[in-house]
C-alpha cells in the first residue's frame, strides 16, 4: 500500500514544474506583477467592504435623498465626507464602489467556480470515457460555443427573469462550455502520457484516476481560461445590467452603477458614472494582465 | 462533404426546435403581455378582449401547436405589440445590423492586423508595448461605456459626428445600405468604431502572438538565413501563417459582433434588429422573440458552416468528416 | 422646398403602429393626431373643443346628434361623410390582434347616419362622458379602411386621414416622414415636412438636439433640464402632466404577503387595513424632497387624483405635509410603536425615476420605524405580479386619458368588479361602499355641476381614508432649437403641428 501511494505521489508530481520556477517566470513581466498587486488590493476591498467603507450604501438609515448628487470632496448633511461624491440616491460613491466591487466579483467568482466544476467534470469524463458520451457532450459544447455569449445570456434572462441568482445561473450556463472544451483537449493529451499508464497499471479506481491524477495535470490551462473568463463575466454582467436585464438596482454592481450614472453624464455629474467606470476598468485590466502572463508562462510554445 | 453539410443542417433544425420550445414556454411563464400593454381606461372586459385577440386565452400547449402549424405554412406569427408580421419586422431591420457588423469587422481587421504585426515584430519597443496595452483596454472596457464616451467627445464636445441614427440609404442589389453616401458614413462612423474596438483588440492580440510564434519557427529562420529581405520574410512568410487563425477567429467572431450590436444599437439608436429584440424582451412580445431566435440561429449555423468549410480549404490538415463525428 | 421647412423630431418612444385603432397608447396617439382627425379635439390642457364634429345636441338622455364639419377632405381628395364616422365606430372594437384598443370608449354606443353630414349616437344609459369618449379615437376613412389590416396602415396604403399631415413613409426604428396637407381645414402650420427620428436612449436624444441633428425632442430627462436651461441654443417647454404617481396599499386582506413584524414573521392583522397606519405612512413621506432631489423640480407634489384645471379637481385637498414625528406618534397610537417590516415593489424604467422614487420612499419610511425593503422588477414581470395581487405596497402611475377625474377614480379606487368594469386597476383592492355609490351616480349624472361635485366629494372621501398615497404629478418637458416654441401638453403628446417659429 505504501509503495503504491509513493508511486502515486510520484505520478502526480512528475509532470508539474516547480512552483518556484513558475513564480520566477511569472515575475518577469512587470505589468503582470502590477496586475497581481492591484488585483490583490481589489479582492481585499471586495472581501472587507463592510468594514472599510465609510458608510453602508445599502442601509436605508445611512442614506439620505437630501444628500444626493453631491460632487466629490463634499461633506453631507450628516457630517459624512464624500471623497468621490454621492449618487442619485445619496449613496456615498466610494462606499457604493466598494460594495459594487463585492457584488461584481461575487457574481463572477461564484458563477466561475460552478462553471469550472461542471465544465471540467464533463470535459474530463468526455476525454476519459470517450464514446457516445464524449460525442454528445462535445456536440453540445460546439453548438453552445457557436452562439455568442451575450445572445445566450439575453435569452436566458428573457425567460428566467431577473435577480442575482438568475444572473449567476445565466453566467454559469454561458461559461461551462469553455471549460469543458479546454479540459477535454488537455485531458486527451494527458491521457497519452506515461503516468496515466502507470496509474492504470496500479489498478486505481476510475474516479480516483480522474480526479486525483488527470485533473491536477489539466489545471494550468484551466486557470488561464478561468482568469480571462472572470473578466469577461464581470463585463458581461455590467452590459446586461446596462441593457436593463441584469441585477436589480437596489444593491448595485459596478456595471449597474455605471449604467445608473449613464443618465447623469450630459448633466455634468460625471462622477456618478466615471468613478465606477474607472474601478471596473482597473479590475478588468488587472485580471487580463495577470491572465496574459499566466498564458505566456504556461504556454510551452512560447517558452524560450 | 455533402453528408457533413446535411448532418449539420439537420442538427440546426433540431436546435431551432428546442430553442423555440424553451423560449415559447419560458416567456409565457414570466408574465402576461396584456398586463404591460393595456392603457388606463381598459377595464376587465377590455382586457379579456385583448387577451382573446392575441390568442392568449387558450392553453399554452394549444398555442404552441398552433405556432408550429403556422410555421409549417411559413408563417412566423404577428407581433403582439407592433401588429406586423414578425418576419417582416426582423428582415426590415437586418440590413442595418449587418451593415454595422460588417463595417466593424472591416475596421477591426484593417487596423488590427497592421498594428498586431507591428507589435509582434517589435515586442520590446515602446510603440509595440503601447499597442498591447491599448489592446487590453479595448478588450476590457465594456462597449456601452466606450459608446457613451464616444458620443460625449465626438458629438457633443467636438461636434464632428452625429450621435445617433442611420444616415440616408441607397439600394445596393436591392438591399438598403448607408455607407455609400457621405452623410451615411458620418452616421456609421461612431457606432462602427464602437463595435469594432473589441474585435480590433482581439485581432491585434492574435496577430501579435502569431507573429511571435512564427518568428521562432525554423522556416522563418531558414528564410532569413537564405538571405531573403526582412520585408519579404514578413509579408510572405509571416503574414501568410498568421492569417489563418485571424481569418478563422474573425469569421467566428462575426456572430459575436452581430449579437453585441444589441448594445451599440441601443446607445446610438441604430435601427437594427438588436434594438428590436431588447424591446421585445421587455414587453414579452413572444412572437418576435421566437422569430428572431429562429432567424439568428439559422444565420449562425450558416456562418459556422462557411467558416468550417473555409477552414478546411485553407488548412488541408483539418478534415471535415472528423469534426462531424 | 428648403430644408428649413422640415421639422426634425427626436422621439423617445416610437409608435407601435400607424393604425390609429390598434393600441391605445400615447406614442401611437400622438402620431395619429398628425395624420387623422378626431370628432372632438383636446387642447394642450385637455379641454375639449370641436374637431370633425362642429356642433352637437342631446335629443334625449341617451341620444346625441352631431353635425360634421363641412368641406373636410381625405388626403386622397374624397369628402368626409357620416359613413366614415359610422365605419370608425364599428372598426374601433374590432381590430384583429389588438393588444388593448379604444373599445372601452365605444362600448354601449351605437352610431347611425342621418345624412351625409349628420350622425346620431345612442347610448345604453345616460353618458355624461360622451364628448370625452369621442375625443379619444381617430376617424378613419371608410373607403380605405374597410378591407385594411393594421399592416396596411403601417405601410401607408390605408393611412389616408384628414389630418394636417400626410403619411409619406415609416421605416421602423429609423424614421417616420410626413408632409403637410395643403388642403387642411384647420389652416397651415410652419412645417412642410416632418421627420421623426426615434431615439430611445435619453442621453443620446439630448445629444442629438445639442449637436443640431434634430430640432425638437420630447421626454427630456429631468436630470438634464437645469443644464439645458442654461444653454443659450436651446428653448424648453414644460407642462404638468395628468399622470399621477402614487403608492398602492394592500388595505383589504387580513394578512398581506410582504408585511412582517420586526422578527420577520407574517403580521396579523394586516396593519395596512388601519387608516392611521396608512396616514402615518403618507405623513412620513417628504414630497417636496422627492420633487426637488429626485425629480429635479420636474414634478408637482399631489394630494389628490387629478391636477388643477381638470374636471373633478378638489381645491380643498392639499398634499400631505411632511411630519416624521407626527407619523411616529400616529404609528404608536395604532399599536406599532416599533414599526414593522414591509417590502415596496416598483417597476424599473417604466416611469421617470420610478426606482429612485421608490428608494427615496423606503429611506423615509425606514426613518419612522417602518423598515422598508425595496424590490425593483422589470415591467415584464412587475405588472403581471401586481395584477395577481402579489404585492403589499407598490409603485404605480395613472394618467387620465379622458382628461377628467372619473376615469382614474373608477379605475384605481372603486371596488374591483368585473361585471360592471369597475376597479380594473385597483391593485390594493380598496373597497368603500359609500364611495362606490357616489361613483356610480357620477357616471350617469348628466348635469356637469352636480357631477363635478360628486367627483370632488368622492375624491375627498378616498383621500381622507388614505386609500392610496398620492406622491406627485409628473411634469413633461420638451426641448427645442432656440428659435422654436412649443406649448407643453398635459396629455404628454408630442405634436409637431404645435411647434412654431418664434417671431
Amino acid at each position: 500500500m505504501s509503495a503504491s501511494s509513493e508511486t502515486e505521489a510520484f505520478v502526480s508530481a512528475a509532470p508539474q514544474g516547480t512552483f518556484a520556477r513558475f513564480a520566477e517566470d511569472f515575475a518577469e513581466s512587470k505589468s503582470a506583477m502590477l496586475g497581481l498587486v492591484v488585483l490583490t488590493i481589489i479582492v481585499f476591498i471586495a472581501l472587507f467592504a463592510p468594514w472599510i467603507s465609510p458608510t453602508n450604501p445599502n442601509d436605508l438609515l445611512q442614506v439620505s435623498i437630501l444628500d444626493n448628487r453631491l460632487p466629490p470632496g463634499t461633506t453631507g448633511s450628516r457630517g459624512i465626507y464624500h471623497a468621490l461624491g454621492t449618487d442619485g440616491q445619496g449613496r456615498d460613491m466610494l462606499s457604493a464602489i466598494f460594495y459594487g466591487l463585492r457584488t461584481s466579483l461575487a457574481v463572477s467568482v461564484s458563477s466561475g467556480l460552478v462553471a469550472v466544476s461542471i465544465g471540467a467534470t464533463i470535459g474530463l469524463m468526455a476525454a476519459y470515457f470517450g464514446g457516445r458520451f464524449e460525442a454528445l457532450a462535445m456536440r453540445l459544447v460546439d453548438i453552445q460555443l457557436s452562439f455568442p455569449t451575450i445572445l445566450i445570456a439575453l435569452l436566458l434572462l428573457a425567460f428566467l427573469g431577473q435577480g442575482v441568482g438568475k444572473i449567476i445561473l445565466a453566467l454559469i450556463i454561458v461559461q461551462w462550455a469553455y471549460y469543458a472544451r479546454t479540459t477535454r483537449a488537455v485531458a486527451l493529451a494527458e491521457k497519452q502520457k506515461e503516468y496515466m499508464d502507470a496509474a492504470h497499471s496500479l489498478q486505481l479506481g476510475r474516479l480516483r484516476i480522474l480526479f486525483r491524477h488527470l485533473l491536477p495535470n489539466c489545471l494550468s490551462p484551466l486557470i488561464v481560461v478561468a482568469t480571462i473568463q472572470s473578466a469577461h463575466a464581470i463585463a458581461l454582467e455590467a452590459t446586461l445590467s446596462f441593457l436593463g436585464l441584469g441585477l436589480p438596482p437596489t444593491e448595485p454592481s459596478l456595471g449597474l452603477l455605471i449604467a445608473n450614472g449613464f443618465t447623469f453624464i450630459l448633466s455634468g455629474r460625471y462622477w456618478i458614472s466615471f468613478f465606477p467606470g474607472i474601478a471596473l476598468l482597473i479590475t478588468i485590466v488587472s485580471i487580463n494582465l495577470l491572465g496574459d502572463q499566466l498564458r505566456n508562462v504556461l504556454n510551452p510554445r512560447l517558452q524560450k | 462533404m455533402s453528408a457533413f453539410v446535411l448532418r449539420r443542417l439537420m442538427q440546426a433544425v433540431l436546435v431551432i426546435l428546442v430553442v423555440t420550445l424553451i423560449v415559447f414556454f419560458g416567456v409565457s411563464v414570466i408574465g402576461n403581455p396584456i398586463d404591460i400593454l393595456v392603457g388606463p381606461d381598459c377595464n376587465q372586459a377590455c382586457q379579456a378582449e385583448a387577451i382573446a385577440a392575441l390568442g392568449l386565452d387558450r392553453p399554452l400547449v394549444d398555442q404552441y401547436l398552433l405556432f408550429l402549424a403556422n410555421l409549417a405554412q411559413g408563417k412566423f406569427g404577428t407581433s403582439y405589440v407592433l401588429g406586423s408580421p414578425t418576419i417582416d419586422l426582423i428582415l426590415q431591420r437586418m440590413p442595418a445590423t449587418l451593415e454595422l457588423a460588417f463595417s466593424a469587422m472591416t475596421i477591426s481587421v484593417a487596423i488590427g492586423i497592421p498594428l498586431g504585426m507591428w507589435a509582434g515584430l517589435q515586442p520590446e519597443a515602446p510603440s509595440g508595448k503601447a499597442i498591447m496595452v491599448a489592446s487590453i483596454l479595448g478588450f476590457s472596457l465594456p462597449t456601452f461605456w466606450i459608446g457613451t464616451m464616444l458620443i460625449v467627445v465626438f458629438s457633443v464636445e467636438l461636434g464632428w459626428l452625429p450621435p445617433t441614427g442611420r444616415g440616408p440609404t441607397v439600394d445596393l442589389f436591392g438591399i438598403p445600405v448607408s455607407f455609400l453616401t457621405l452623410e451615411g458614413l458620418t452616421h456609421l462612423a461612431l457606432p462602427a468604431i464602437n463595435l469594432a474596438l473589441f474585435n480590433m483588440s482581439l485581432v491585434i492580440r492574435l496577430t501579435q502572438s502569431g507573429v511571435r510564434e512564427v518568428l521562432l519557427t525554423d522556416y522563418v529562420k531558414f528564410a532569413r538565413a537564405k538571405g531573403l529581405t526582412n520585408r519579404r520574410v514578413i509579408l510572405v512568410h509571416v503574414l501568410k501563417n498568421v492569417l489563418i487563425p485571424v481569418v478563422t477567429v474573425t469569421g467566428l467572431e462575426l456572430g459575436n459582433v452581430i449579437a453585441f450590436a444589441v448594445v451599440t444599437e441601443t446607445i446610438f439608436a441604430w435601427p437594427g434588429m438588436g434594438k428590436l429584440i431588447i424591446d421585445s424582451i421587455q414587453v414579452l412580445d413572444r412572437p418576435v422573440i421566437v422569430a428572431y431566435l429562429m432567424i439568428i440561429v439559422t444565420m449562425f449555423v450558416i456562418i459556422n458552416l462557411i467558416v468550417d468549410i473555409a477552414y478546411s480549404v485553407l488548412d488541408p490538415r483539418i478534415r471535415l468528416q472528423r469534426s462531424a463525428t | 422646398m428648403s430644408a428649413a421647412d422640415t421639422l426634425r423630431i427626436g422621439l423617445a418612444v416610437e409608435p407601435s403602429s400607424i393604425d390609429p385603432h390598434f393600441h391605445n397608447i400615447q406614442p401611437n396617439l400622438q402620431i395619429a393626431r398628425q395624420i387623422f382627425d378626431f370628432l372632438i379635439t383636446r387642447d394642450h390642457k385637455q379641454q375639449l373643443g370641436p374637431g370633425l364634429a362642429v356642433s352637437w345636441k342631446a335629443i334625449d338622455d341617451k341620444t346625441w346628434e352631431f353635425k360634421l364639419r363641412e368641406g373636410v377632405k381625405w388626403h386622397d381628395g374624397t369628402p368626409l361623410t357620416a359613413d366614415d364616422v359610422v365605419f370608425s365606430f364599428g372598426r374601433v372594437p374590432n381590430v384583429p390582434g389588438s393588444p388593448g384598443g379604444y373599445g372601452a370608449y365605444v362600448a354601449g354606443k351605437k352610431a347611425t347616419k342621418v345624412d351625409d353630414l349628420t350622425f346620431r349616437v345612442v347610448t345604453e344609459k345616460p353618458n355624461p362622458l360622451m364628448l370625452n369618449d369621442l375625443s379619444t379615437f381617430a376617424i378613419v376613412s371608410h373607403k380605405h379602411g374597410e378591407k385594411a389590416t393594421t399592416e396596411n396602415y403601417n405601410t401607408g396604403a390605408a393611412a389616408i386621414g384628414t389630418g394636417p399631415y400626410k403619411f409619406v413613409e415609416w421605416v421602423r426604428g429609423d424614421r417616420i416622414v410626413m408632409e403637410a396637407n395643403k388642403d387642411y381645414w384647420g389652416g397651415q402650420t410652419d412645417w412642410d415636412k416632418l421627420l421623426y427620428k426615434p431615439i430611445s436612449a435619453s442621453a443620446s436624444r439630448v445629444a442629438a438636439l445639442l449637436s443640431g441633428q434634430v430640432d425638437f425632442i420630447d421626454n427630456v430627462p429631468l436630470i438634464d433640464i437645469a443644464q439645458l436651461k442654461r444653454n443659450p441654443n436651446v428653448a424648453l417647454s414644460q407642462s404638468p402632466s395628468n399622470r399621477l404617481v402614487f403608492l398602492s396599499l394592500d388595505s383589504n386582506r387580513p394578512v398581506s404577503p410582504f408585511v412582517k413584524n420586526n422578527e420577520g414573521q407574517p403580521l396579523w392583522p394586516n396593519p395596512l387595513r388601519d387608516g392611521r397606519v396608512r396616514k402615518a405612512m403618507s405623513m412620513a413621506i417628504n414630497r417636496p424632497a422627492i420633487v426637488e432631489r429626485v425629480m429635479d423640480g420636474g414634478a408637482l407634489a399631489s394630494g389628490q387624483i387629478v391636477p388643477e384645471g381638470f374636471f373633478g379637481h378638489n381645491p380643498a385637498l392639499k398634499p400631505e405635509s411632511y411630519d416624521a414625528t407626527g407619523a411616529k406618534k400616529l404609528l404608536a397610537e395604532a399599536g406599532y410603536p416599533n414599526g414593522f417590516r414591509i417590502t415596496i415593489h416598483s417597476p424599473r424604467d417604466r416611469y421617470p425615476n420610478d426606482a429612485a422614487i421608490t428608494e427615496a420612499v423606503a429611506q423615509m419610511l425606514t426613518q419612522i420605524g417602518i423598515k422598508t425593503e425595496v424590490q425593483i422588477l422589470p415591467a415584464s414581470v412587475y405588472f403581471t405580479r401586481a395584477s395577481k395581487l402579489e404585492f403589499s405596497f407598490a409603485f404605480f402611475a395613472f394618467g387620465s386619458d379622458t382628461g377628467e377625474a372619473s376615469s382614474p377614480l373608477n379605475g384605481m379606487l372603486t371596488t374591483f368588479n368585473p361585471q360592471i368594469g369597475a376597479g380594473a386597476f385597483n391593485r390594493g383592492r380598496y373597497s368603500n361602499v359609500e364611495f362606490d355609490a357616489a361613483m356610480q351616480e357620477a357616471l350617469t349624472t348628466m348635469d356637469d355641476a352636480k357631477r363635478e361635485q360628486l367627483l370632488r366629494d368622492g375624491t375627498a372621501m378616498v383621500i381622507r381614508d388614505h386609500a392610496v398615497i398620492p406622491l406627485h404629478f409628473q411634469t413633461n418637458t420638451w426641448a427645442l432649437r432656440k428659435d422654436l416654441r412649443y406649448e407643453g401638453r398635459t396629455d404628454e403628446n408630442t405634436l409637431p403641428r404645435g411647434v412654431t417659429k418664434a417671431k
